[in-house]
């Protein structure tokens, strides 16, 4: 502590108000005193140990009586296992510790200390010999009066970030055109989520809802094995997912260019909203509006998608319908536009 | 620790969890399905005069508790602003009318964004007199037979196959707006889609079939209607799952979870901090807070 | 200080054989051990409960540690496409991959796995709400002041790093929720300019999901994070062992010293104690609550959402950030920025970190105050700065709500797009109005401290003088509380600077002081300082002379009664107050 701040803080000191009456005398406790408190304490605290050890004991029969899996024993309609251990675990910790701190309370001394404390910085004197030998080093090393090889020697640990950022490039490919496209194609047939069922616009009722897939998600070949499956289905259902719903035709008012895109007033948009990619599906069929339960961006199909509401800023990507030979909805083209979230290259 | 009914239940009916549920299950079941054939049959029995007279009745009661909203034929009521005050009913069907009356969503106790359930205030009777005048005024969707949505109408050896696909469709579905555990969601405008808890087979069924107020139509033909009944499996079957894991706090996900952290966990350790921390009897004096 | 290490040595050469000192021989002789520990095994620490907040984070984490350790030795972190089997009809026979399928078999074939997984849910939504709070304390006390800018530092780190530990293990079970949360954050990521599309690729190995975000996450999960958590934690705690920890002030408490219980027997027992107490609080829990029940959102499907999407609490600012934002972006020579997302995803969130990391900077320059604070503040005698957290606490607080914005409409009937509506402009409003009301109710707190020091407390005794007029009798409070009232520094005030140089350098230098200088007035504006030594005084007399001239005025007096009329411990009739008798005795003050 230097001078000067010793005086300031007796400085500090003079300026009080009020002089510090400084720590009270140790006032003791019944148990401190009393021989019988301090037995009943003690019995206390050994009462907790105890039942904590009970309590241990109950945990490993309960773990050993209650039936998990396919057929679990309840308790009131929970499951007794997970009931059981969580409160027998529970209470054999909360009683150590219960125990712990009656102990600690009741019977440990309880007399303040009080201790000084130092300045966290060091003494000067230290300082000036750390701050002399750290010289020392940095003349003895020359660095100084080399510039030569402590620039060579930056440089090289420069280039060492070279290979360490170079090595993570195999992390993932290059996002190249992926994202702009999907698996939808000219004649691909809008099918039914889950069952794969293919869909004819008259089966649709006017405020009819259909969360739907490109076909090829539920073609086999010839062996029978999945077209598309895996992680590449994933990948693809990220982006391809649509929404079938139909509305009265004089409701839907199209751009000139989409008069086209609907079928008997079924139009197909995509699932994935535009604002941070969660599917969305909650459809209002009076309003025609389209809420993601995300973030709640809202927008209306009777209206090219467009967002009413929240913070999505694009409207929803519209799939182009027509019918194929048999009269099912297909596809007229893949999305005219990159679906799901917005990104710096899209545009 | 278990009963020999209770396993017999078990085996009885796989995937049911309750000690007696199995059997309460098979005897609702046959009271059910009994009960059902009871009701149903004799109002498909195609006697055409008691048809009329139960139109009649209905249009009766119709003229009383809806026209005042629907019109008097069930035309709807436009309002000058073009907005519509009751929409027409014509080809509704009666499907629509033993949902929306059979809930107590109509009559409406006043206009609103949206038709809360409430207490029905029609007998069983009246709702199907009810329904069968709304059905005479243009084709629409019938009043379902149980067995179409009936879990129970599903062979034994299928079902679990069945609860396992309905959580699909469910899923793909219905999350989206009734919640994972289907506690319900919120829609725009102050609309809402409800829980389905305790909603009846039946009504869950009528209700994908007709589309009531915002909720989209899943048509027979699109959305089989085996594929609705497999959900309706499903979601007797998460009803009557056990909550494994202790309380469910509302089954609204990690929301409710976060407020629990905060006021249980928190509250609590904060609580026996304050403990620890008080000085025992003898005197406050010295402490500081 | 150092019994247990004389002991030991004592017992060494003791006739008695102390095995627990042979021990400590056996490992003082080849590490030196004593001489480190002398002090700190009867190291004093302050009681407060306020103290022990960061501790339940601290036992939070391990317990996270022991119940991680459970459940790794069970999870799968592959996302491979495997067919379920395992003890949950519902989801029997669907495909899924193997982390959500060991995540189910954790919940249903293992015993006690459901419960070591609810446990570790619920301990990490308490570890980072305890660091909250922990953080909150140290802010409101100013015990981040020098020496202990470096600690509250790595504090806020490691509250940013548990963050991004709780979502990396939200995300690892791989069910509809956690998929759901990851997609927000490859929209997030994707919305960087530039760089997105390639940052989202080379974190999910190529297209979202892909098939290795999960097994990568688990590594960040259970061993890059933890590491240095720990690391920091260890850090943290060292720092506090050599800085001491602060203490409130009060009788023989000062800057100088430390007050408290010594670490063994009386600290070890209680923090000893608080660590069963958190487990077992946590234990409890996860037995009766259920959390997380992956089974019920199903297995991850990119085409699948379900209502009530929402991250773990300590996300819920950011969510809330997302749903009010407007649909803003910029499309600008073909390319796109996307304001919605970059803004409430990644600005808005570094903003709110920078300026807590900026915090105990800024306050140090615009006070002046380079001295080393040991002694804790009171929230009330710190007003702007209590203004600035509580503004802050009230900003996050309307996100936390926006970001529940739909259970809040369902739950109490609300319009879900009034709620958004209103929370874009809540957020900007209420944290002024929270600021400006904490600083008066703060400055209020001040006054009412300011009373007690110069009239005393109030009574409850009112008194009704012979002219008619009624008044409430004030009595000095403690030396004890007058002492700890006084017990804290006068606000410094820095002079503006008077003239400007010539020199341009010198000139800038003199604005930089003038904005200081403004700063700091505005920033102490209204505090109330503590009373000097003569406005005590004179309060003193004040009081007693106006008794006089009270007692003298209505001849009743006689003077020397000094009467044993003391209101500690029974209740006042009013009769001490009468007027008939001398009060000087009872340095009775009149308001």
């Amino acid at each position: 502590m230097s001078h000067d701040e010793i005086a300031r803080r007796d400085g500090d000191h003079a300026e009080e108000p009020i002089v510090n009456p400084g720590m009270h005398e140790h006032q003791p406790r019944p148990t401190d005193i009393d021989d019988v408190a301090g037995r009943r304490a003690e019995r206390q605290v050994a009462t907790f140990f105890g039942l904590s050890s009970v309590m241990a004991i109950l945990f490993c029969v309960a773990y050993f009586t209650f039936d998990i899996g396919d057929e679990p024993d309840l308790f009131l309609g929970y499951g007794a296992s997970n009931i059981f251990l969580g409160l027998t675990l529970g209470l054999a910790l909360l009683f150590i510790g219960i125990g712990a701190i009656q102990w600690a309370r009741k019977l440990m001394s309880d007399v303040e200390i009080s201790e000084a404390r130092h300045p966290s910085r060091s003494s000067d004197e230290d300082r000036d010999i750390a701050l002399s030998a750290l010289n020392q080093g940095i003349a003895d090393s020359a660095i100084g009066r080399r510039p030569l090889i402590r620039n060579s020697l930056l440089g090289a640990l420069g280039a060492l970030g070279l290979p360490a950022i170079v090595a993570l490039r195999d992390l993932g490919p290059l996002p190249g055109t992926a994202l702009e496209q999907t698996v939808w194609r000219k004649g691909m047939r809008v099918v039914n989520d889950v069952s794969g069922t293919p869909i004819k616009a008259e089966q649709m009722e006017i405020g009819q809802l259909v969360n739907a897939e490109p076909g090829i998600f539920f073609a086999v070949d010839e062996e029978g094995e999945p077209v598309v499956e895996g992680v590449e289905l994933q990948q693809e259902k990220a982006k391809a997912a649509v929404i079938l719903v139909k509305m009265r035709p004089e409701d839907i008012t199209p751009y000139p260019n989409r008069e086209n895109w609907g079928v008997e007033g079924v139009l197909c948009y995509s699932k994935i909203c535009t604002h941070v990619g969660c599917p969305i599906s909650l459809w209002e069929q009076q309003t025609h509006h389209l809420l993601c339960p995300c973030h709640q961006s809202t927008f209306d199909l009777a209206d090219n998608g467009k967002v009413i509401f929240g913070p999505a800023a694009r409207a929803l990507p519209q799939l182009p319908l027509m019918v194929d030979d048999e009269g099912y909805l297909v596809a007229q083209s893949d999305f005219p536009e990159p679906v799901g979230p917005s990104y710096w290259e899209r545009g | 620790m278990r009963l020999l009914t209770d396993r017999l239940a078990a085996r009885l009916s796989r995937g049911r969890r309750g000690r007696y549920a199995g059997v309460v299950v098979l005897m609702l079941g046959l009271l059910v399905t009994g009960g059902a054939y009871a009701v149903l049959s004799p109002a498909q029995a195609s006697d055409e005069a008691a048809d009329q007279s139960t139109v009649d009745q209905g249009r009766a009661l119709f003229l009383v508790g809806c026209a005042s909203c629907h019109g008097k034929n069930g035309e709807g009521v436009t309002l000058q602003n073009g907005n519509q005050y009751g929409p027409p009913l014509a080809g509704v069907g009666a499907a629509a009318v033993d949902f929306q009356v059979g809930t107590g969503r109509m009559p409406m106790a006043r206009p609103g964004v949206q038709a809360p359930k409430k207490d029905v205030l029609y007998s069983e009777e009246e709702i199907s007199a009810l329904a069968a005048y709304v059905a005479s005024l243009g084709p629409g969707p019938a009043i379902p037979e149980s067995d179409a949505y009936d879990p129970l109408a599903i062979p034994e050896e299928d079902r679990e196959e069945a609860i396992v696909r309905g959580g699909e469709f469910f899923r793909t579905n219905c999350t989206a707006c009734h919640n994972f555990a289907a506690s319900g969601g919120a829609l725009p405008g102050g609309k809402y889609a409800p829980s389905l808890r305790g909603v009846s087979d039946k009504h869950i069924y009528e209700a994908m079939l007709t589309g009531p107020q915002q909720m989209p139509v899943f048509s027979d033909e699109v959305l089989k209607s085996e594929e609705k009944r497999d959900i309706i499996a499903y979601l007797n079957s998460i009803e009557d799952a056990p909550r494994y894991g202790g309380g469910n706090m509302g089954a609204f996900g990690p929301v409710s979870e976060g407020l629990f952290a905060w006021l249980v966990g928190i509250g609590a350790c904060v609580g026996f901090a304050v403990w620890i921390a008080s000085s025992s009897t003898r005197s406050k004096k010295g402490t500081q807070s | 200080m150092s019994h247990a290490t004389t002991n030991g040595a004592k017992a060494a050469t003791a006739k008695r054989a102390n095995p627990l000192g042979g021990l400590l021989t056996w490992a003082d002789d080849r590490t030196g051990l004593a001489a480190v520990s002398k002090k700190q095994i009867r190291k004093v620490f302050p009681d407060h409960w306020s103290f022990m907040l960061g501790e339940i984070a601290l036992w939070s984490f391990v317990v996270l540690l022991l119940t991680g350790t459970f459940l790794t030795l069970w999870f799968k972190p592959s996302m491979a496409e495997v067919v379920y089997d395992g003890s949950y009809d519902q989801l029997r026979g669907l495909h899924m991959s193997e982390a959500y399928a060991s995540t189910l078999d954790i919940s249903f074939d293992i015993r006690g796995g459901l419960l070591m997984r609810q446990m570790h849910h619920w301990s990490a939504m308490l570890f980072i709400a305890a660091m909250f709070v922990h953080m909150m304390r140290v802010f409101f006390t100013g015990a981040f002041r020098k020496p202990r800018e470096l600690n509250y530092l790595i504090g806020l780190l490691l509250l940013l790093l548990g963050v991004i530990e709780g979502f990396a293990g939200y995300s690892l079970p791989d069910d509809l929720l956690s998929g759901t949360g990851l997609r927000i954050a490859d929209g997030l990521v994707k919305a960087t300019p530039v760089l997105g599309t390639y940052m989202s690729f080379f974190m999910f190995g190529g297209e979202f999901p892909g098939d290795v975000i999960i097994p990568r996450l688990y590594i960040v999960h259970v061993l890059l994070i933890p590491g240095i958590l720990l690391a920091l934690i260890g850090l943290h705690m060292l720092l506090l062992v050599y800085q001491k920890h602060t203490q409130w002030p009060g009788p023989g408490r000062t800057n100088n010293n430390v007050v408290g219980y010594p670490m063994l027997p009386v600290y070890a027992a209680k923090a000893g104690g608080f660590f069963f107490i958190v487990f077992g609080v946590t234990a409890l829990m996860g037995g009766l609550l259920s959390i997380n029940p992956v089974w019920r959102y199903g297995p991850y499907n990119p085409a699948e959402v379900t209502a009530g999407s929402q991250p773990d609490w300590y996300m819920g600012f950011a969510e809330g950030l997302l749903r009010i934002m407007p649909g803003w972006e910029t499309h600008i020579f073909g390319f796109t920025i996307s304001w919605n997302v970059m803004l409430p995803g990644q600005i808005i969130p570094v903003m709110f970190l920078a300026a807590m990391l900026a915090y105990p900077f800024i306050e140090a320059w615009i006070t002046g105050d380079k001295r080393e604070h040991h002694l804790l503040q009171r929230p009330r005698n710190a007003p702007t700065r209590t203004a600035f957290l509580v503004s802050l606490m009230t900003a996050y607080g309307m996100l936390w709500m926006a970001g529940g914005n739909d259970l809040l409409a369902v739950i109490f009937n609300l319009n879900l797009n009034y709620i958004t509506y209103f929370m874009r402009v809540m957020v900007f409003v209420a944290p002024v109005v929270a600021f400006i009301v904490t600083r008066r109710w703060c400055i209020s707190l001040q006054r009412q401290d300011e009373a007690r020091l110069l009239h005393g407390y109030e009574t409850g005794v009112i008194m009704r003088s012979p002219e008619g007029a009624y008044a409430e009798k004030h009595l000095p409070i403690s030396g004890d509380e007058a002492y700890t009232l006084t017990a804290r520094d006068r606000d410094p005030l820095l002079p503006a600077p008077t003239a400007a140089d010539e020199n341009g350098v010198a000139a800038r230098h003199v604005r930089l002081h003038r904005l200081r200088a403004r700063l700091s007035r505005a920033w102490f504006a209204h505090n109330v300082q503590k009373p000097t030594t003569t406005e005590l005084e004179e309060a003193r007399h004040h009081a007693e002379h106006e008794l006089a001239v009270r007692d003298d005025g209505h001849q009743h007096v006689s003077g020397d009664y000094t009467g044993d009329y003391e209101l500690d411990g029974h209740a006042a009739d009013g009769h001490q107050f009468d007027g008939r008798h001398g009060v000087s005795g009872e340095e009775l003050r009149q308001h």
